[in-house]
């Protein structure tokens, strides 16, 4: 088992945002959490990042406890978060905000070659390679993001909504990126709202509901369950 | 439409001079001109007196800029208002006196090698001093940083404000013990010997000590040449580090966005250090200089220079690199300017308008960007 997370609570001051969450991940896998507004997709993956401190549970990436591990020890294990909203830093240009994503790997030529893989990938990012991050596009934007993360050669990419804002057009884009990444072998969790498209490409899935797990199983199975489409994916 | 409506919309006159600004914009104004109609006067009046302030000007202003940088790097990163930086400016000061005075640091080369000439033994043992300097003063930041700011990084900002105050006051009075640096005044001895050149029409001579100053000449000394230098390069060495190396540009994710610079793999505490000593160690430099140029060190000497480069920081846009050398460039004039020309006492009110003006009609200063909220 690739991540294992165990009876994770989380609080933000007084409220309790995950209560007792149980999940995990095989090397390789694509799984996604979906869920409402608040169900702590974000919270989870924060928690996993080390943004935000376990109150109870044990979070285990490759058979290691990471409960209690500080973030940029988390990123040098290879659990790298894409985060919602894309976060990309706007006074920076597109070449910089890639070689902070490659932070923790000092070697220059190292990365130069991987600067070159991922424009090799987003071919509008070398385009734009010296202009400021916040000039972007929200869908240049979204590739820069996942491009920074693949800076730090992930083995475990977590993104948090990355379709947010996009047009359907890019949204299928990124999804296929996200697939591309996935076949290479990187493992993906992917927090999602738009449910269709995430249940699409995920091995196996979980829905969230107010912290806790409430379903879990084969993507295609939670895709054609009458409850979930009832509740997330809009009724058929 | 009725009358009455007419006049509820009328501005009132508090809108007016308040809301839009008129009262800065006017102060602006009047100051503008009258300053403007001073150096014309001046200048016309006595052309090599006019230069001779501009050079001046320029030694303090390099100065400032120095001693600014720490406060705009600091409150780009933290969006804290450091005032005890000041204070480290003056430890900075008293740092290079004892090296000099009592450990004769400025002298190791000379005394090692003393068959070398004696202008690269002096240069080395300067800058010798100036690093022993710039060290201690960061390693003070650092300290000041993890025991009084750090725990504060959550807490409102006024705490960690108020907190600088009293680090301030802590370090001025904790100098002035006796064991610690002296509540006295002290002479400061130079690591070097003064040399001063005049320049005219003619050419440029040096001046023998006894000599009178040829009519029409201004003069400069090697005071003047040092400062310049060393604030230029140590410019340089920021930009070079803030723009191009791996912890600058983490530096400059850090100040944009600390959670995703967390996310980056970016040890965002150690970052926030650097920057504290970043800051401390060219304000500890400028302490130097700042005794060099003006050679008597005191245990609040720093409250002055100190606040009045905190003014250049904001004139120029605080957080803002650029702006705080522009800035502090400006202070360096202004200040000069009006102790020549209007009155010695009246400099350090108008430095302080200038504080005043600048918040009325442009708060974010030259550079600076309008302030964004982020959640």
């Amino acid at each position: 088992m690739m991540l294992n997370v165990q009876n994770l609570h989380v609080y933000y001051g007084a409220i309790h945002a995950l209560k007792g969450l149980n999940f995990h991940l095989e090397q390789g896998e694509i799984v996604t959490l979906i869920g409402a507004n608040g169900a702590g997709k974000s919270t989870t993956l924060n928690a996993l990042s080390g943004l935000l401190a376990a109150r109870e549970g044990k979070l285990e990436f490759e058979g290691e406890d990471i409960t209690r591990t500080p973030a940029q020890d988390i990123v040098r294990r290879g659990v790298i978060q894409v985060p919602e909203g894309r976060k990309i830093f706007a006074t920076l240009t597109v070449m910089e905000n890639l070689e902070v994503g490659a932070y923790l790997h000092p070697d220059k030529a190292q990365i130069e070659k991987d600067i070159e893989s991922v424009f090799k990938r987003f071919p509008r990012l070398k385009e734009r390679r010296n202009q400021l991050g916040g000039t972007l596009s929200g869908g240049e934007q979204q590739m820069l993001a996942i491009a920074r993360g693949l800076m730090s050669h992930p083995k475990l990419l977590l993104l948090d909504e990355p379709s947010m804002g996009l047009a359907p057009i890019l949204v299928e884009q990124i999804f296929e990126i996200i697939r591309d990444i996935n076949d290479q072998g990187t493992s993906i969790l992917l927090v999602e709202q738009n449910a269709q498209m995430a249940l699409s490409i995920a091995d196996r899935a979980y829905v969230l509901e107010t912290g806790q797990v409430v379903l879990e199983g084969d993507a295609q199975e939670i895709l054609h369950n009458p409850m979930v489409m009832e509740a997330y994916l809009g009724g058929h | 439409m009725s009358v009455s409506s007419t006049t509820a919309n009328r501005p009132s006159l508090y809108d007016l001079i308040i809301k839009r600004g008129w009262l800065g914009k006017g102060l602006l104004i009047v100051v503008g001109l009258l300053a403007l109609w001073k150096i014309v006067v001046s200048l016309l009046a006595n052309p090599t007196l006019f230069l001779q302030q501009v050079i001046n000007g320029l030694q303090l202003g390099f100065v400032y800029a120095l001693i600014a940088l720490g406060y705009t790097m600091v409150y780009g990163i933290v969006r804290l208002i450091n005032f005890a930086h000041g204070d480290v400016f003056m430890v900075g000061a008293f740092v290079s006196f004892y090296g000099i005075a009592r450990f004769q640091l400025h002298n190791w080369l000379s005394n090692l090698a003393p068959n070398l000439p004696p202008i690269l033994t002096q240069a080395v043992g300067t800058l010798s001093v100036m690093a022993v300097a710039m060290a201690i003063c960061a390693l003070l930041a650092f300290t000041i940083e993890r025991i009084a700011y750090k725990p504060l990084r959550n807490a409102p900002r006024i705490s960690a404000l108020i907190t600088a105050i009293g680090v301030s006051f802590f370090l001025e009075y904790f100098g002035a013990l006796k064991f610690v640096f002296t509540p006295n005044f002290i002479t400061y001895k130079r690591p070097f010997e003064i040399t001063t050149w005049f320049v005219n029409t003619k050419g440029i001579g040096q001046l023998i000590q006894g000599d009178t100053i040829p009519e029409g000449s201004v003069i400069f000394s090697n005071i003047f040449i040092i400062i310049v230098i060393a604030s230029v390069a140590l410019l340089m060495a920021l930009n070079y580090i803030v723009q191009k190396t791996r912890v600058g540009k983490a530096m400059r994710a850090v100040a944009y966005d600390k959670q995703t610079a967390r996310l980056m793999g970016i040890n965002t505490d150690w970052i926030i250090s650097f920057t504290f000593m970043i800051g401390a160690a060219l304000a500890g430099a400028a302490g130097m200089l700042y005794a060099v140029a003006f050679p008597q060190v005191f245990f609040w000497m720093g409250i002055i220079p100190g606040l009045k480069a905190f003014v250049a920081a904001v004139l120029g846009g605080i957080g803002s690199i650029p702006g705080a050398v522009i800035g502090a460039l400006i202070m360096g004039q202004a200040e000069v300017l009006s102790a020549a020309y209007i009155s010695t006492p009246m400099r350090d009110a108008i430095a302080f308008s200038i504080l005043i003006i600048v918040l009325l009609i442009r708060p974010t200063g030259i550079f600076g960007e309008p302030s964004r909220e982020k959640a």
